[in-house]
């Protein structure tokens, strides 16, 4: 008498559960290759085209070598100060956190906001450096290792290519296009960076041969 | 009005939210024991606490401070007692003595966060602190005697 009064209800939970699948593999198998879905399941739309890719990424390695990006992704863990990239005065360290050490940690004179004035520290809310177990150098990189280094997960701090596409609008990232005065600007606007950022990313994030 | 803890006794000060918090201390509140140096973060005479962190006060605006605790160096500890200041004193760290107290609200950070700190620690916390009258040695070998006199238990 049970397993009858069951049986209707269960065979909908198997009929359901089996179409589920088969939809969602009917699904995969024709957009395994072009479409991700983020946490918000918005769908983003990844067209392979590694000559515009690569075009893409060129830009985009101006960005990031220039020095208001690359100062702050040091080869060492002393930061770098200037267009000439020299280490920064005082030599604060890297610390385990990217925040400095001791008496010398970033927002001790890193203010939330740009100190008035010329040679004075600029500034923002979470100033630092990338942490001291991903440290994401730019400085020494050919274009092909930086593109490499960005789209892998163990060396860009766990991020998919929602996260990095995300990470163009990231606070710090924006204040290299306010520096403080005296500074040079990175070689485009942050809203070519973003475009050539986004092309490279959905256009399959290849790297150069060099 | 902007209220203001420092060394654990609220102020009202009044003043611009911009103005900075090395101005207020000195010119408004009266403690001059915090000093002026190069006004741009680059020599550390003007090193205070802020919720414990060795802030420049003559970049930091007084607004990031309100709400806050800041120590000077006149509230380091209650009778000049810190184990840095007992060490400075034995060491006879100071000839000019006019960049010290940032040096020591600097050396009292690195000796709570590292009791026993190397000389590779004390160069790296202290690199920030200038003397134009070179006592670097004499600082080092005083924040060795802090360790040891805060290790033994010494006023903290």
């Amino acid at each position: 008498m049970k397993m009858h009064y069951l049986f209707p209800f269960k065979a909908f939970v198997i009929i359901g559960f089996i179409s589920s699948m088969i939809c969602i593999m009917a699904f995969a198998m024709h957009d395994s290759d072009n479409r991700i879905m983020d946490s918000k399941t918005v769908m983003l739309v990844i067209k392979k085209d590694s000559i515009t890719s690569v075009k893409a990424f060129k830009q985009v390695y101006t960005v990031l070598m220039s020095a208001r990006c690359m100062n702050c992704h040091p080869s060492g863990n002393i930061p770098l100060q200037g267009d000439d990239n020299h280490l920064h005065t005082m030599s604060p360290r890297r610390g385990l956190d990217g925040k400095g050490v001791y008496a010398m940690k970033c927002a001790n004179c890193h203010q939330p906001t740009n100190t008035p004035g010329l040679h004075t520290p600029p500034g923002n809310p979470d100033w630092h450096l990338p942490p001291a177990d991903m440290r994401m150098v730019f400085q020494g990189r050919t274009p092909r290792q930086l593109a490499k280094q960005l789209i892998d997960p163990k060396q860009n701090g766990h991020k998919d290519i929602q996260k990095l596409i995300a990470h163009a609008d990231d606070g710090l990232v924006l204040t290299g296009w306010n520096p403080g005065e005296g500074r040079t600007l990175p070689p485009m606007s942050h809203a070519a960076f973003k475009k050539a950022w986004i092309t490279w990313l959905t256009t399959g994030a290849y790297a150069p041969k060099k | 009005m902007i209220s203001l803890n420092v060394n654990r006794k609220i102020y009202q000060v009044d003043a611009d939210p911009n103005m900075p918090l090395l101005w207020v201390i000195r010119d408004i509140i009266g403690l001059t024991g915090t000093k002026f140096g190069c006004g741009v973060a680059q020599c550390g005479a003007c090193v205070v606490h802020l919720n414990g962190e060795a802030v420049r006060s003559c970049v930091t605006k007084v607004s990031r401070a309100e709400g806050q605790q800041v120590t000077t160096i006149e509230g380091l500890s209650a009778d000049n007692n810190h184990p840095a200041q007992v060490a400075w004193n034995e060491e006879n760290v100071p000839q000019c003595g006019y960049c010290h107290s940032g040096q020591i609200m600097s050396a009292a950070v690195l000796l709570r966060e590292n009791p026993d700190p190397s000389d590779e620690d004390i160069d790296a916390a202290m690199a920030g602190n200038i003397c134009r009258c070179g006592t670097y040695q004499r600082i080092r070998k005083a924040i060795h005697l802090a360790s040891e006199i805060q290790k033994k238990g010494g006023a903290k």
